[in-house]
Protein backbone atom coordinates (compact mmCIF):
# COMPACT_ATOMS: atom_id res chain seq x y z
CA UNK A 1 0.00 0.00 0.00
CA UNK A 2 1.30 3.65 -0.85
CA UNK A 3 2.48 5.60 1.80
CA UNK A 4 0.93 8.95 2.66
CA UNK A 5 2.67 12.25 2.83
CA UNK A 6 1.09 15.12 3.72
CA UNK A 7 2.57 18.89 2.54
CA UNK A 8 1.46 21.81 4.77
CA UNK A 9 2.39 25.36 2.92
CA UNK A 10 1.48 28.02 4.97
CA UNK A 11 2.65 30.59 2.56
CA UNK A 12 0.58 33.63 1.76
CA UNK A 13 1.94 34.92 -1.70
CA UNK A 14 0.97 33.19 -5.01
CA UNK A 15 3.44 32.19 -5.84
CA UNK A 16 4.87 32.07 -2.67
CA UNK A 17 8.55 30.85 -1.65
CA UNK A 18 7.21 28.76 1.24
CA UNK A 19 5.62 26.96 -0.99
CA UNK A 20 8.54 26.65 -3.29
CA UNK A 21 10.52 25.17 0.22
CA UNK A 22 7.80 22.99 0.60
CA UNK A 23 8.17 21.33 -2.95
CA UNK A 24 11.93 20.90 -2.97
CA UNK A 25 11.90 19.06 0.20
CA UNK A 26 8.84 16.59 -1.33
CA UNK A 27 10.47 15.65 -4.27
CA UNK A 28 13.63 14.91 -2.19
CA UNK A 29 11.49 12.50 0.54
CA UNK A 30 9.81 11.28 -2.48
CA UNK A 31 12.47 10.25 -4.80
CA UNK A 32 14.05 8.66 -1.87
CA UNK A 33 10.69 6.69 -0.87
CA UNK A 34 10.53 5.54 -4.08
CA UNK A 35 14.54 4.51 -4.82
CA UNK A 36 13.71 2.36 -2.03
CA UNK A 37 10.98 0.59 -3.46
CA UNK A 38 8.03 2.78 -1.57
CA UNK A 39 5.10 3.62 -3.34
CA UNK A 40 3.90 7.33 -2.12
CA UNK A 41 1.20 9.37 -2.55
CA UNK A 42 1.42 12.77 -1.92
CA UNK A 43 -1.61 15.75 -0.63
CA UNK A 44 -0.39 19.18 -0.72
CA UNK A 45 -2.32 21.38 1.60
CA UNK A 46 -2.29 25.12 0.70
CA UNK A 47 -3.45 27.33 3.89
CA UNK A 48 -4.10 29.85 1.98
CA UNK A 49 -6.82 28.40 0.50
CA UNK A 50 -8.31 27.07 4.05
CA UNK A 51 -8.00 30.83 5.16
CA UNK A 52 -11.98 31.79 5.78
CA UNK A 53 -12.75 27.73 6.60
CA UNK A 54 -9.75 27.44 9.20
CA UNK A 55 -11.21 30.99 11.05
CA UNK A 56 -15.21 29.71 10.29
CA UNK A 57 -13.84 26.34 12.33
CA UNK A 58 -12.10 28.55 15.41
CA UNK A 59 -15.79 30.23 15.33
CA UNK A 60 -18.30 27.68 14.77
CA UNK A 61 -16.12 24.54 15.88
CA UNK A 62 -17.06 21.94 13.01
CA UNK A 63 -15.07 21.94 9.55
CA UNK A 64 -16.26 22.64 6.36
CA UNK A 65 -16.05 20.00 4.31
CA UNK A 66 -12.72 21.01 2.23
CA UNK A 67 -11.08 21.34 5.82
CA UNK A 68 -12.47 18.23 6.84
CA UNK A 69 -10.61 16.55 3.82
CA UNK A 70 -7.73 18.24 5.27
CA UNK A 71 -7.99 17.16 8.73
CA UNK A 72 -8.45 13.53 7.62
CA UNK A 73 -5.78 13.67 5.57
CA UNK A 74 -3.13 14.77 8.18
CA UNK A 75 -4.54 11.82 11.22
CA UNK A 76 -4.15 8.79 8.11
CA UNK A 77 -0.69 10.14 6.91
CA UNK A 78 2.88 8.39 7.06
CA UNK A 79 4.51 11.63 7.01
CA UNK A 80 4.20 15.46 7.24
CA UNK A 81 6.09 18.16 5.88
CA UNK A 82 5.30 21.32 7.60
CA UNK A 83 6.17 24.93 6.33
CA UNK A 84 5.80 28.17 7.31
CA UNK A 85 6.87 31.80 7.13
CA UNK A 86 8.44 33.40 10.21
CA UNK A 87 6.34 36.49 11.15
CA UNK A 88 7.23 38.39 14.17
CA UNK A 89 9.49 36.13 15.61
CA UNK A 90 7.46 32.51 15.22
CA UNK A 91 4.98 30.29 12.82
CA UNK A 92 2.10 32.95 10.95
CA UNK A 93 -0.89 33.05 12.53
CA UNK A 94 -2.44 31.07 9.44
CA UNK A 95 -0.25 28.02 10.57
CA UNK A 96 -1.18 27.81 14.38
CA UNK A 97 -4.46 28.76 13.95
CA UNK A 98 -4.48 25.62 11.04
CA UNK A 99 -2.96 23.65 13.77
CA UNK A 100 -5.25 24.94 16.62
CA UNK A 101 -8.38 23.12 14.79
CA UNK A 102 -6.45 20.02 14.46
CA UNK A 103 -7.90 16.76 17.27
CA UNK A 104 -4.87 16.99 19.55
CA UNK A 105 -4.96 12.90 19.05
CA UNK A 106 -4.61 12.92 15.35
CA UNK A 107 -0.73 13.62 15.05
CA UNK A 108 0.12 11.54 17.54
CA UNK A 109 3.76 8.93 16.37
CA UNK A 110 3.10 11.44 12.88
CA UNK A 111 6.89 11.23 11.17
CA UNK A 112 7.16 15.22 10.68
CA UNK A 113 10.11 17.42 9.14
CA UNK A 114 9.71 21.11 10.04
CA UNK A 115 10.58 23.80 8.24
CA UNK A 116 10.68 28.33 7.42
CA UNK A 117 11.34 30.09 5.21
CA UNK A 118 12.36 34.23 6.26
CA UNK A 119 13.60 37.18 4.78
CA UNK A 120 16.63 36.96 6.65
CA UNK A 121 18.69 34.08 8.32
CA UNK A 122 18.40 35.48 11.80
CA UNK A 123 15.45 33.55 12.44
CA UNK A 124 16.21 30.33 11.48
CA UNK A 125 16.18 29.42 15.01
CA UNK A 126 12.49 29.97 15.44
CA UNK A 127 12.14 26.22 13.65
CA UNK A 128 13.57 25.08 17.23
CA UNK A 129 12.11 27.22 19.84
CA UNK A 130 8.61 27.30 18.17
CA UNK A 131 7.40 24.85 15.42
CA UNK A 132 9.29 21.98 17.28
CA UNK A 133 7.72 22.42 20.70
CA UNK A 134 4.25 22.99 19.04
CA UNK A 135 4.81 19.26 17.26
CA UNK A 136 6.45 17.82 20.37
CA UNK A 137 3.20 18.81 22.23
CA UNK A 138 0.94 16.83 19.99
CA UNK A 139 3.09 13.67 20.11
CA UNK A 140 4.30 13.67 16.70
CA UNK A 141 7.82 12.65 15.62
CA UNK A 142 9.92 15.49 14.61
CA UNK A 143 13.17 14.74 12.54
CA UNK A 144 17.02 16.00 14.02
CA UNK A 145 16.94 18.29 11.00
CA UNK A 146 14.70 21.35 10.34
CA UNK A 147 14.92 23.16 6.93
CA UNK A 148 15.14 26.94 7.25
CA UNK A 149 15.43 28.84 3.87
CA UNK A 150 16.20 32.58 3.82
CA UNK A 151 15.81 34.97 0.72
CA UNK A 152 19.51 34.87 0.63
CA UNK A 153 19.61 30.99 0.06
CA UNK A 154 17.89 31.09 -3.34
CA UNK A 155 20.60 32.92 -4.72
CA UNK A 156 23.96 31.33 -3.30
CA UNK A 157 25.34 28.34 -2.26
CA UNK A 158 24.47 28.10 1.72
CA UNK A 159 23.88 24.32 1.92
CA UNK A 160 20.20 24.46 1.37
CA UNK A 161 20.53 21.84 -1.03
CA UNK A 162 22.48 19.85 1.38
CA UNK A 163 19.62 20.21 4.16
CA UNK A 164 16.76 19.48 2.20
CA UNK A 165 18.50 16.44 1.36
CA UNK A 166 19.62 15.61 4.57
CA UNK A 167 16.14 16.48 6.19
CA UNK A 168 14.34 14.28 3.65
CA UNK A 169 16.41 11.09 4.19
CA UNK A 170 15.63 11.41 7.85
CA UNK A 171 11.84 11.76 7.33
CA UNK A 172 12.27 9.31 4.36
CA UNK A 173 13.07 6.48 6.71
CA UNK A 174 10.77 7.21 9.47
CA UNK A 175 7.53 7.09 6.60
CA UNK A 176 8.73 3.72 5.55
CA UNK A 177 8.74 2.70 8.81
CA UNK A 178 5.21 3.92 9.86
CA UNK A 179 1.82 2.15 9.50
CA UNK A 180 -0.48 5.08 10.53
CA UNK A 181 -2.32 4.82 6.88
CA UNK A 182 -3.54 1.59 7.74
CA UNK A 183 -4.70 1.70 11.09
CA UNK A 184 -7.83 1.58 11.41
CA UNK A 185 -9.87 4.52 13.82
CA UNK A 186 -12.68 3.68 15.90
CA UNK A 187 -14.35 7.47 16.05
CA UNK A 188 -15.94 5.84 19.06
CA UNK A 189 -13.32 4.43 21.07
CA UNK A 190 -14.24 5.62 24.97
CA UNK A 191 -10.62 6.86 25.85
CA UNK A 192 -12.17 7.07 29.21
CA UNK A 193 -14.22 3.28 28.77
CA UNK A 194 -17.82 3.43 30.55
CA UNK A 195 -19.36 2.00 33.38
CA UNK A 196 -22.75 3.81 34.47
CA UNK A 197 -21.77 3.68 38.26
CA UNK B 1 -43.83 11.74 16.30
CA UNK B 2 -43.27 15.02 18.58
CA UNK B 3 -42.91 18.37 17.04
CA UNK B 4 -41.74 21.57 19.27
CA UNK B 5 -39.64 24.29 20.00
CA UNK B 6 -36.43 24.64 22.40
CA UNK B 7 -34.89 27.95 23.62
CA UNK B 8 -31.16 28.52 25.17
CA UNK B 9 -32.72 31.85 26.36
CA UNK B 10 -30.16 34.06 25.23
CA UNK B 11 -30.78 37.98 25.96
CA UNK B 12 -29.14 39.06 22.81
CA UNK B 13 -28.77 42.70 20.93
CA UNK B 14 -31.29 42.83 17.96
CA UNK B 15 -28.71 44.08 15.37
CA UNK B 16 -31.45 45.68 13.31
CA UNK B 17 -32.49 48.40 15.93
CA UNK B 18 -29.62 48.01 19.16
CA UNK B 19 -32.27 47.64 21.21
CA UNK B 20 -31.72 44.61 23.51
CA UNK B 21 -34.37 43.14 26.23
CA UNK B 22 -34.27 43.21 29.71
CA UNK B 23 -34.34 40.16 31.55
CA UNK B 24 -37.74 40.79 32.57
CA UNK B 25 -39.31 40.95 29.12
CA UNK B 26 -37.05 37.88 28.38
CA UNK B 27 -38.31 35.91 30.85
CA UNK B 28 -42.21 36.86 30.08
CA UNK B 29 -41.38 36.53 26.71
CA UNK B 30 -40.09 33.12 26.96
CA UNK B 31 -43.84 32.13 28.71
CA UNK B 32 -45.64 33.83 25.49
CA UNK B 33 -43.87 31.50 23.39
CA UNK B 34 -44.37 28.45 25.11
CA UNK B 35 -48.09 29.47 25.32
CA UNK B 36 -47.82 30.39 21.45
CA UNK B 37 -46.37 26.93 21.07
CA UNK B 38 -49.32 24.91 22.36
CA UNK B 39 -51.78 27.46 20.51
CA UNK B 40 -50.36 26.75 16.95
CA UNK B 41 -50.30 22.80 17.80
CA UNK B 42 -46.89 22.15 18.81
CA UNK B 43 -46.15 19.30 21.24
CA UNK B 44 -42.96 19.87 23.05
CA UNK B 45 -41.63 22.97 24.89
CA UNK B 46 -37.96 22.53 25.90
CA UNK B 47 -35.74 24.77 27.82
CA UNK B 48 -31.95 25.60 28.69
CA UNK B 49 -30.56 26.22 32.00
CA UNK B 50 -27.75 28.41 32.34
CA UNK B 51 -25.58 30.55 34.86
CA UNK B 52 -24.10 33.27 33.00
CA UNK B 53 -24.97 35.87 31.26
CA UNK B 54 -26.51 36.53 28.60
CA UNK B 55 -28.92 33.95 29.39
CA UNK B 56 -31.79 34.25 31.51
CA UNK B 57 -33.17 30.75 32.37
CA UNK B 58 -31.51 29.88 35.57
CA UNK B 59 -34.45 27.69 36.76
CA UNK B 60 -36.38 26.17 34.68
CA UNK B 61 -38.58 23.88 36.60
CA UNK B 62 -40.00 27.31 38.68
CA UNK B 63 -40.44 28.99 35.04
CA UNK B 64 -42.10 25.63 33.14
CA UNK B 65 -44.44 25.27 36.13
CA UNK B 66 -45.51 28.73 35.31
CA UNK B 67 -46.41 27.54 31.95
CA UNK B 68 -47.76 23.97 33.20
CA UNK B 69 -50.55 26.30 34.53
CA UNK B 70 -51.30 28.26 31.52
CA UNK B 71 -51.49 25.56 28.89
CA UNK B 72 -53.61 22.12 28.69
CA UNK B 73 -51.31 19.55 26.06
CA UNK B 74 -47.91 21.06 26.17
CA UNK B 75 -44.97 18.99 26.93
CA UNK B 76 -42.44 20.35 28.96
CA UNK B 77 -39.10 19.53 28.85
CA UNK B 78 -35.61 20.75 29.30
CA UNK B 79 -32.29 21.95 26.62
CA UNK B 80 -30.68 20.54 29.16
CA UNK B 81 -30.37 20.33 32.69
CA UNK B 82 -27.00 20.25 33.97
CA UNK B 83 -26.74 16.85 35.12
CA UNK B 84 -22.73 17.80 35.89
CA UNK B 85 -23.41 20.77 38.54
CA UNK B 86 -26.73 20.38 39.48
CA UNK B 87 -26.91 18.02 42.49
CA UNK B 88 -28.54 15.09 41.50
CA UNK B 89 -31.10 15.00 44.62
CA UNK B 90 -32.34 18.22 43.91
CA UNK B 91 -32.95 17.44 40.25
CA UNK B 92 -34.99 14.34 41.41
CA UNK B 93 -37.28 16.63 43.62
CA UNK B 94 -37.06 19.39 41.26
CA UNK B 95 -38.56 17.48 38.25
CA UNK B 96 -41.12 15.02 40.18
CA UNK B 97 -42.06 18.03 41.77
CA UNK B 98 -42.82 19.40 38.58
CA UNK B 99 -44.43 16.40 37.13
CA UNK B 100 -47.00 16.32 39.76
CA UNK B 101 -47.95 19.77 39.19
CA UNK B 102 -48.27 19.30 35.17
CA UNK B 103 -50.18 16.19 35.29
CA UNK B 104 -47.39 14.02 34.03
CA UNK B 105 -46.71 16.84 30.89
CA UNK B 106 -42.82 16.61 31.71
CA UNK B 107 -39.62 15.19 30.95
CA UNK B 108 -35.79 16.29 31.15
CA UNK B 109 -32.96 16.31 28.55
CA UNK B 110 -29.71 15.59 30.99
CA UNK B 111 -26.42 17.48 29.48
CA UNK B 112 -23.13 18.49 30.49
CA UNK B 113 -23.24 22.67 29.42
CA UNK B 114 -20.78 23.97 27.76
CA UNK B 115 -19.45 26.79 29.63
CA UNK B 116 -16.38 26.25 31.47
CA UNK B 117 -16.03 28.85 34.74
CA UNK B 118 -19.93 27.47 35.23
CA UNK B 119 -18.21 23.78 36.89
CA UNK B 120 -16.21 25.70 39.78
CA UNK B 121 -18.83 28.11 40.74
CA UNK B 122 -20.31 25.21 41.61
CA UNK B 123 -17.52 23.58 43.33
CA UNK B 124 -16.95 21.07 40.02
CA UNK B 125 -13.94 20.49 37.73
CA UNK B 126 -14.86 20.60 34.28
CA UNK B 127 -12.14 17.82 34.02
CA UNK B 128 -14.43 15.27 35.54
CA UNK B 129 -17.55 16.25 33.22
CA UNK B 130 -18.13 12.60 31.78
CA UNK B 131 -17.82 10.93 34.97
CA UNK B 132 -19.94 13.66 37.17
CA UNK B 133 -22.65 12.94 34.04
CA UNK B 134 -22.57 9.01 34.76
CA UNK B 135 -22.04 9.23 38.48
CA UNK B 136 -24.89 11.98 39.16
CA UNK B 137 -27.11 10.26 36.37
CA UNK B 138 -27.07 6.81 38.16
CA UNK B 139 -27.92 8.41 41.27
CA UNK B 140 -30.62 10.09 40.23
CA UNK B 141 -32.33 7.02 38.31
CA UNK B 142 -32.48 5.12 41.53
CA UNK B 143 -33.96 8.09 43.46
CA UNK B 144 -37.01 7.82 41.59
CA UNK B 145 -37.22 4.53 41.36
CA UNK B 146 -36.29 2.91 44.42
CA UNK B 147 -37.99 4.25 47.95
CA UNK B 148 -35.70 4.42 49.99
CA UNK B 149 -31.66 5.20 49.14
CA UNK B 150 -28.52 4.20 50.70
CA UNK B 151 -25.62 5.45 48.32
CA UNK B 152 -22.41 6.52 47.86
CA UNK B 153 -20.15 7.87 45.28
CA UNK B 154 -17.17 10.08 44.43
CA UNK B 155 -18.96 13.28 43.75
CA UNK B 156 -21.65 13.88 46.57
CA UNK B 157 -22.67 13.22 50.12
CA UNK B 158 -23.66 9.33 50.74
CA UNK B 159 -27.05 8.69 51.53
CA UNK B 160 -28.24 6.61 54.47
CA UNK B 161 -32.17 5.73 54.25
CA UNK B 162 -33.49 9.22 52.03
CA UNK B 163 -36.37 9.12 50.18
CA UNK B 164 -36.88 11.52 47.66
CA UNK B 165 -39.88 13.50 47.41
CA UNK B 166 -42.47 14.37 46.36
CA UNK B 167 -42.58 10.60 44.54
CA UNK B 168 -42.62 10.23 40.96
CA UNK B 169 -46.33 10.60 39.54
CA UNK B 170 -47.66 7.14 39.49
CA UNK B 171 -44.35 5.77 40.21
CA UNK B 172 -43.43 6.64 36.68
CA UNK B 173 -40.50 8.74 36.46
CA UNK B 174 -40.06 11.21 34.19
CA UNK B 175 -38.69 10.34 30.47
CA UNK B 176 -34.95 11.16 30.05
CA UNK B 177 -33.27 12.45 26.79
CA UNK B 178 -29.66 12.43 27.09
CA UNK B 179 -28.32 15.20 25.15
CA UNK B 180 -24.92 15.29 23.10
CA UNK B 181 -22.77 17.43 20.88
CA UNK B 182 -19.98 15.08 20.91
CA UNK B 183 -19.23 12.39 23.72
CA UNK B 184 -20.06 8.69 22.58
CA UNK B 185 -19.65 8.03 26.27
CA UNK B 186 -23.28 9.68 26.53
CA UNK B 187 -24.49 8.00 23.82
CA UNK B 188 -23.02 4.46 25.33
CA UNK B 189 -24.93 6.17 28.76
CA UNK B 190 -28.14 6.53 27.26
CA UNK B 191 -28.05 3.11 25.21
CA UNK B 192 -26.96 1.60 28.36
CA UNK B 193 -30.93 2.58 30.58
CA UNK B 194 -32.99 2.73 27.43
CA UNK B 195 -33.08 6.40 27.63
CA UNK B 196 -33.66 8.54 24.11
CA UNK B 197 -31.24 10.19 23.05
CA UNK B 198 -31.14 13.95 21.57
CA UNK B 199 -28.88 15.42 18.88
CA UNK B 200 -28.60 19.05 19.10
CA UNK B 201 -27.90 19.23 15.51
CA UNK B 202 -27.61 22.67 14.60
CA UNK B 203 -24.03 24.13 15.07
CA UNK B 204 -22.40 20.94 13.08
CA UNK B 205 -22.62 19.19 9.83
CA UNK B 206 -25.30 16.33 10.07
CA UNK B 207 -22.38 13.36 8.91
CA UNK B 208 -21.25 13.89 12.74
CA UNK B 209 -24.83 13.58 14.04
CA UNK B 210 -25.49 10.50 12.04
CA UNK B 211 -22.43 8.47 13.03
CA UNK B 212 -23.01 9.59 17.05
CA UNK B 213 -26.94 8.41 16.61
CA UNK B 214 -26.13 5.69 14.36
CA UNK B 215 -23.68 4.29 17.21
CA UNK B 216 -26.40 4.98 20.65
CA UNK B 217 -29.14 3.00 18.28
CA UNK B 218 -26.46 0.12 17.75
CA UNK B 219 -25.55 0.39 21.66
CA UNK B 220 -29.36 0.72 22.04
CA UNK B 221 -30.08 -2.96 20.82
CA UNK B 222 -27.00 -4.53 22.46
CA UNK B 223 -28.29 -3.76 25.84
CA UNK B 224 -31.37 -5.52 25.16
CA UNK B 225 -34.01 -2.64 24.95
CA UNK B 226 -35.54 -3.30 21.45
CA UNK B 227 -33.91 -2.95 17.74
CA UNK B 228 -31.60 -0.56 16.62
CA UNK B 229 -34.62 1.11 14.72
CA UNK B 230 -36.89 1.53 17.84
CA UNK B 231 -34.14 3.63 20.07
CA UNK B 232 -35.37 7.46 20.74
CA UNK B 233 -34.09 9.73 18.59
CA UNK B 234 -34.45 13.31 18.83
CA UNK B 235 -33.41 16.19 16.92
CA UNK B 236 -32.35 19.60 16.85
CA UNK B 237 -33.25 21.73 14.22
CA UNK B 238 -33.42 25.62 12.61
CA UNK B 239 -35.28 27.53 10.47
CA UNK B 240 -36.36 31.02 9.86
CA UNK B 241 -39.88 31.15 7.00
CA UNK B 242 -41.02 33.82 5.00
CA UNK B 243 -43.48 32.90 2.26
CA UNK B 244 -40.64 34.07 -0.20
CA UNK B 245 -37.28 32.35 0.44
CA UNK B 246 -35.49 35.82 -0.59
CA UNK B 247 -37.54 38.01 2.35
CA UNK B 248 -36.45 35.44 4.53
CA UNK B 249 -32.89 35.43 3.79
CA UNK B 250 -32.94 39.14 3.89
CA UNK B 251 -34.28 38.93 7.31
CA UNK B 252 -32.76 36.86 8.58
CA UNK B 253 -29.04 37.61 7.76
CA UNK B 254 -28.69 40.00 10.00
CA UNK B 255 -29.10 38.02 13.01
CA UNK B 256 -27.45 34.98 11.43
CA UNK B 257 -24.01 37.59 10.96
CA UNK B 258 -24.65 39.01 14.27
CA UNK B 259 -25.08 35.55 16.65
CA UNK B 260 -23.38 34.71 19.21
CA UNK B 261 -22.35 31.55 17.72
CA UNK B 262 -21.79 31.15 14.34
CA UNK B 263 -21.90 35.04 13.62
CA UNK B 264 -19.07 36.69 12.32
CA UNK B 265 -17.67 33.42 10.99
CA UNK B 266 -19.24 31.11 7.81
CA UNK B 267 -21.75 33.27 5.52
CA UNK B 268 -25.40 32.20 5.84
CA UNK B 269 -25.22 30.36 2.39
CA UNK B 270 -22.24 28.35 3.32
CA UNK B 271 -23.77 27.95 7.30
CA UNK B 272 -27.49 26.58 5.58
CA UNK B 273 -25.85 23.82 2.94
CA UNK B 274 -22.97 22.32 5.63
CA UNK B 275 -26.06 22.39 8.91
CA UNK B 276 -29.78 22.21 8.96
CA UNK B 277 -30.30 25.65 9.51
CA UNK B 278 -32.62 26.65 6.84
CA UNK B 279 -33.79 29.71 5.79
CA UNK B 280 -36.39 30.45 2.84
CA UNK B 281 -39.79 29.12 2.11
CA UNK B 282 -42.09 26.70 4.41
CA UNK B 283 -41.70 24.38 1.36
CA UNK B 284 -38.30 24.80 1.67
CA UNK B 285 -38.13 23.82 5.74
CA UNK B 286 -40.32 20.75 4.99
CA UNK B 287 -38.67 19.67 2.33
CA UNK B 288 -35.14 19.74 3.98
CA UNK B 289 -36.54 18.18 7.42
CA UNK B 290 -38.73 15.63 5.93
CA UNK B 291 -35.49 14.50 4.57
CA UNK B 292 -33.72 14.24 8.21
CA UNK B 293 -35.42 10.05 8.56
CA UNK B 294 -33.34 9.13 5.51
CA UNK B 295 -30.17 10.21 7.54
CA UNK B 296 -30.72 9.32 11.14
CA UNK B 297 -33.69 7.08 10.40
CA UNK B 298 -37.37 7.07 11.91
CA UNK B 299 -37.05 9.08 14.91
CA UNK B 300 -39.65 10.62 18.08
CA UNK B 301 -38.96 14.47 18.19
CA UNK B 302 -37.71 17.01 16.29
CA UNK B 303 -37.47 20.52 18.01
CA UNK B 304 -36.57 23.74 16.51
CA UNK B 305 -34.53 26.94 17.91
CA UNK B 306 -36.61 29.56 17.01
CA UNK B 307 -36.44 32.73 19.19
CA UNK B 308 -32.20 33.51 19.49
CA UNK B 309 -29.80 35.82 18.27
CA UNK B 310 -31.86 38.56 19.44
CA UNK B 311 -35.16 38.29 17.01
CA UNK B 312 -37.91 40.35 18.55
CA UNK B 313 -40.68 38.00 19.88
CA UNK B 314 -43.40 39.77 17.15
CA UNK B 315 -41.46 38.33 14.80
CA UNK B 316 -40.68 34.51 16.63
CA UNK B 317 -44.59 34.96 17.28
CA UNK B 318 -45.13 34.62 13.12
CA UNK B 319 -42.51 31.71 13.13
CA UNK B 320 -44.20 30.01 15.21
CA UNK B 321 -47.75 30.57 13.47
CA UNK B 322 -45.97 29.06 9.94
CA UNK B 323 -44.08 26.53 11.90
CA UNK B 324 -46.98 25.57 13.58
CA UNK B 325 -49.95 26.33 11.23
CA UNK B 326 -47.77 25.26 7.89
CA UNK B 327 -44.73 23.39 8.46
CA UNK B 328 -45.50 20.86 11.03
CA UNK B 329 -48.68 19.07 9.85
CA UNK B 330 -47.18 18.30 6.67
CA UNK B 331 -44.20 17.07 8.58
CA UNK B 332 -46.44 15.10 10.39
CA UNK B 333 -47.67 13.41 7.53
CA UNK B 334 -44.75 12.74 5.71
CA UNK B 335 -42.76 11.11 8.93
CA UNK B 336 -46.17 8.84 9.02
CA UNK B 337 -45.60 7.74 5.73
CA UNK B 338 -44.13 4.12 5.80
CA UNK B 339 -42.84 3.79 9.00
CA UNK B 340 -42.88 0.70 10.62
CA UNK B 341 -45.26 0.15 13.08
CA UNK B 342 -42.92 -1.23 15.51
CA UNK B 343 -41.11 2.12 15.39
CA UNK B 344 -42.34 4.28 18.77
CA UNK B 345 -43.79 7.84 19.50
CA UNK B 346 -42.58 9.79 21.13
CA UNK B 347 -42.79 8.92 25.20
CA UNK B 348 -45.22 10.50 27.25
CA UNK B 349 -46.48 9.95 30.86
CA UNK B 350 -49.49 8.10 28.97
CA UNK B 351 -47.02 6.01 27.11
CA UNK B 352 -44.93 4.83 29.86
CA UNK B 353 -47.96 4.08 32.17
CA UNK B 354 -49.61 2.30 29.83
CA UNK B 355 -45.60 0.68 28.90
CA UNK B 356 -45.33 -0.52 32.71
CA UNK B 357 -48.62 -1.81 32.62
CA UNK B 358 -48.07 -4.06 30.04
CA UNK B 359 -44.63 -5.06 31.48
CA UNK B 360 -46.11 -6.58 34.53
CA UNK B 361 -49.01 -7.49 33.61
CA UNK B 362 -47.00 -10.21 31.32
CA UNK B 363 -45.43 -12.99 33.43
CA UNK B 364 -42.57 -15.00 31.67
CA UNK B 365 -43.35 -18.80 31.35
CA UNK B 366 -39.52 -19.31 32.39
CA UNK B 367 -37.78 -16.96 34.48
CA UNK B 368 -34.38 -18.20 33.51
CA UNK B 369 -35.30 -17.04 29.81
CA UNK B 370 -36.66 -13.43 30.68
CA UNK B 371 -35.21 -10.51 29.07
CA UNK B 372 -35.93 -7.73 30.79
CA UNK B 373 -33.78 -4.15 31.40
CA UNK B 374 -33.66 -5.64 35.56
CA UNK B 375 -31.89 -8.70 34.21
CA UNK B 376 -29.10 -6.83 32.89
CA UNK B 377 -25.67 -7.43 34.98
CA UNK B 378 -23.18 -4.78 33.89
CA UNK B 379 -19.80 -6.40 34.31
CA UNK B 380 -16.68 -4.30 31.99
CA UNK B 381 -14.58 -5.96 29.31
CA UNK B 382 -11.81 -3.75 28.04
CA UNK B 383 -13.02 -0.76 29.36
CA UNK B 384 -16.34 -1.05 27.77
CA UNK B 385 -19.53 -2.15 29.67
CA UNK B 386 -21.07 -5.38 28.36
CA UNK B 387 -24.36 -7.03 29.71
CA UNK B 388 -24.88 -10.40 30.33
CA UNK B 389 -28.09 -11.76 31.62
CA UNK B 390 -28.55 -13.51 34.76
CA UNK B 391 -29.29 -16.63 35.12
Amino acid sequence: MAKKLVVVSAGLGQPSSTRLLADRLTTSVVDRLRENGSEVEVTVIELRELAHDVTNNLLTGFASPKLQDALDALAEADGLIAVSPIFTSSYSGLFKSFVDIIDTQALTDLPVLIAATGGTERHSLALDYAMRPLFSYLHAVVVPTAVYAASSDWGSDSGLVERIGRAAGELAALVRDSDRSAQVRDPFALPAGFSPF
Amino acid sequence: MQFGIFTVSDVTTDPTNDTTPTEHERIKALVTIARKAEEVGLDVFALGEHHNEPFVSSSPTTTLAYIAAQTENLLLSTSTTLITTNDPVKIAEDFAMLQHLADGRVDVMMGRGNTGPVYPWFGKDIRDGIPLAIENYALLHKLWREHTVDWQGKYRTPLQGFTSTPRPLDDVPPFVWHGSIRSPEIAEQAAYYGDGFFANNIFWPKEHYMKLIGYYRQRFEHYGHGTAEQAIVGLGGQAFMRAKSQDAVNEFRPYFDNAPVYGHGPSLEDFTEQTPLTVGSPQQVIDRYASMRDFFGDYQRQLFLMDHAGLPLKTVLEQLDILGEEVVPVLRREFAKNRPATVPDGPTHASLVAQRAATSSVQPIDASNARSSDQLVPSVHDGRLDSTEAN
